[in-house]
């Protein structure tokens, strides 16, 4: 029993509700807000460190135990998500306070985003699939509202497409729950693994799989990832950081809870997802070259990289998680920050497409220099912390022999680069535009959540050391599945 | 018993109550409803988010497992002997929070027809 493990989603929960009552009150929302997210980055913390000492963590809700109960299950991988989660929420909220409009925070904004946070918490610690379900969807209404919230044209109809997307993929995701309990008769994720390894993967266990693949990929945008880049360009700012730090990373981590723990037993899937991978790559580094809007741009760096965790999957051996889970951390801090500097830009010049914009540099040096170093650190040039996730995946695809998988994910750094460097060259060399009498002020609210961020890219890259004990936990516990079920069905149910 | 020593009924519970609304709705009208009962529902929503977790919650502070419920035999003036469980309050809060989340929606659609 470790009930400090739901605090990571009750927390956002409990301080969302009480929120609502104090509407009016918006200093007061702030400041609770945020010391919520950075309690349950605490706890995260904590529990963690636990979780290296002890084990993996499990609390049973009202002590009905498993199979029978639902529960959370916490082991590193998932709490190392957590983590990262709430650390890079807690900056975003910085951000969003010195960007959201009065009207926007009145209208229940901290609230939903401490459900979302809720949401994407219990995503990661939930070790029941049903559970699963319920929590994406906590995070998906949270999302629905923050997408739309001001109202403007553009949220509207990107709103529209996101949400018949999102209820199509959970009405799969339903089924395949249907399907499963059908089969195999219980829900809890240890327990189907023990059921699927003692009846063998056959067809239909498969087919299954394959619906849990096209829900998963929908929510993290492998392959079926049309609907991302407008909707991920369309909400304000600080909004669409939190998306395209945290929402796509919850699709992924159920593809990889998903293919380590359960469905198993037949490679075939994971050639599947080495397809998928190669392709959303590949697709992801042509639309981040093909557009001009800088949002987009962004938007389709996002996909680049979800295409790059998961050759990790397909790879599937230790070292290529390994590699996954730093590069998740990464990817989760280093999309945030592109994210804000990518909105940042926008604010400041009033435009969006980055050869109207010119010279930002001389106006902006810190938003240019950042910009400088996040296109690093998403490119993986060492020390900055996309290098190490970027080796890991490297040696393990070399391990197995998938060179094509290889040389794909290594030519879509380029293609991240290129990007990148389009707007960096585009818009912050050259001559100037903006005269220093009308550029707006740079005010320091905005910039200290980007500093922070900053800095954790490039604390991530130098002090990779310090967190690597936690990342071979947790690629430890996605090589070795048994471990996992052991903490959940103890030692004598086999 | 469902919704007093056992889970259950409060969804249930909150839509039963909501028609009772949705039909004072219709009997009278939106105002003449809202004079006798003068709350925000959307409140009403977070009062019951409120009272169900807060029940979680306070087996934490216990020390028993997160949603752990319990009993008590209380001795009550007029009903003698009676047994009050932590599981009413939770599926109250489940019930208010149906209700709230229900009648937001129902007046939400029925603005729209104005």
């Amino acid at each position: 029993m470790n009930n400090l493990l739901v605090l990571p989603m009750i927390l956002p929960i409990l301080m969302g509700v009480i929120l609502v009552f104090l509407r009016p009150y918006i200093r007061v929302q702030r400041v609770l807000s945020v010391l919520t997210t950075i309690a349950s980055a605490a706890v995260a913390a904590y529990c963690l460190q636990h979780i290296h000492l002890n084990g993996i963590m499990r609390l049973d809700f009202g002590d009905w135990l498993p199979p029978h109960g639902i529960l959370f299950v916490g082991d590193s991988f998932a709490m190392l998500l957590v983590l990262v989660a709430c650390i890079v929420s807690s900056i975003i909220l910085l951000y969003a306070f010195a960007t959201t409009g009065f009207e926007t925070e009145t209208m229940f904004f901290y609230p939903f985003f401490l459900f979302l946070m809720a949401g994407v918490n219990g995503s990661f610690l939930t070790g029941d699939l049903f559970n699963l379900f319920v929590c994406f969807e906590v995070m998906l209404l949270a999302s629905y509202v923050l997408l739309t919230l001001g109202g403007r044209k553009t949220q509207l109809k990107e709103g529209i497409t996101y949400v018949l997307i999102n209820v199509l993929a959970s009405w799969f995701f339903l089924l395949g729950i249907a399907y499963i309990y059908g089969v195999l008769g219980t829900l809890n994720m240890a327990h189907i693994a023990v059921r699927v390894a003692e009846t063998g993967q056959g067809p239909l266990l498969t087919l299954i799989a394959i619906i849990f693949m096209i829900v998963f990929s929908l929510k993290a945008g492998l392959l079926l990832y049309f609907w991302l880049p407008g909707s991920y360009s369309a909400p304000p700012t600080a909004v669409a950081a939190l998306f395209g730090a945290l929402l796509t990373k919850v699709g992924i981590y159920a593809l990889y809870r998903m293919f380590t723990l359960i469905f198993i037993h037949d490679p075939i899937i994971y050639k599947i997802i080495g397809v998928l991978a190669i392709v959303t790559m590949v697709a992801g580094s042509l639309g981040a070259i093909a557009y001009s809007d800088i949002r987009q741009i962004v938007s389709y760096n996002v996909i680049i990289s979800v295409g790059f965790v998961l050759t990790g999957l397909a790879i599937a051996t230790n070292t290529a998680f390994q590699g996954a889970s730093y590069y998740l951390v990464h990817d989760m801090i280093s999309k945030a920050l592109l994210f804000l500097l990518a909105g940042t830009v926008v604010y400041l010049t009033g435009r969006s497409k980055f050869n109207e914009i010119s010279g930002l540099i001389r106006n902006y040096p810190l938003v240019g220099w950042l910009f400088f170093l996040t296109m690093l650190a998403i490119a993986g040039i060492p020390p900055f912390s996309g290098f190490i996730g970027k080796v890991y995946i490297g040696l393990g695809a070399i391990e197995t022999g998938s060179y094509v998988l290889l040389a794909v994910s290594f030519l879509s750094s380029i293609g991240v680069l290129y990007s990148l460097l389009r707007i960096f060259l585009n818009s912050f060399w050259g001559e100037t535009i903006i005269s220093e009498d009308d550029q707006k002020p740079f005010q320091k609210k905005i910039g200290l959540p980007l500093v922070l961020l900053a800095v954790l890219v490039v604390g991530l890259g130098i002090g990779a050391e310090l967190l690597s004990p936690y990342i071979q936990d947790a690629a430890n516990t996605l090589a070795n599945p048994e471990e996992y079920i052991r903490a959940v069905m103890g030692d004598d149910l086999e | 018993m469902s919704g007093h020593n056992n889970p259950g009924g409060g969804f249930i519970g909150g839509l039963v109550l909501s028609s009772a609304f949705v039909l004072l709705y219709l009997v009278y009208d939106i105002e003449t409803v809202h004079r006798g009962t003068p709350f925000d529902f959307k409140r009403v929503a977070a009062l019951g988010v409120l009272l169900a977790v807060g029940t979680g919650m306070l087996s934490i502070l216990f020390g028993e497992s997160f949603l752990s419920q319990t009993t008590w035999l209380v001795d009550l003036p007029v009903f003698g002997e009676t047994e009050l469980g932590t599981m009413t309050i939770f599926e109250a809060g489940v019930a208010l929070t149906v209700l709230g989340v229900v009648v937001t929606i129902i007046l939400g659609i029925s603005e729209d027809v104005e």
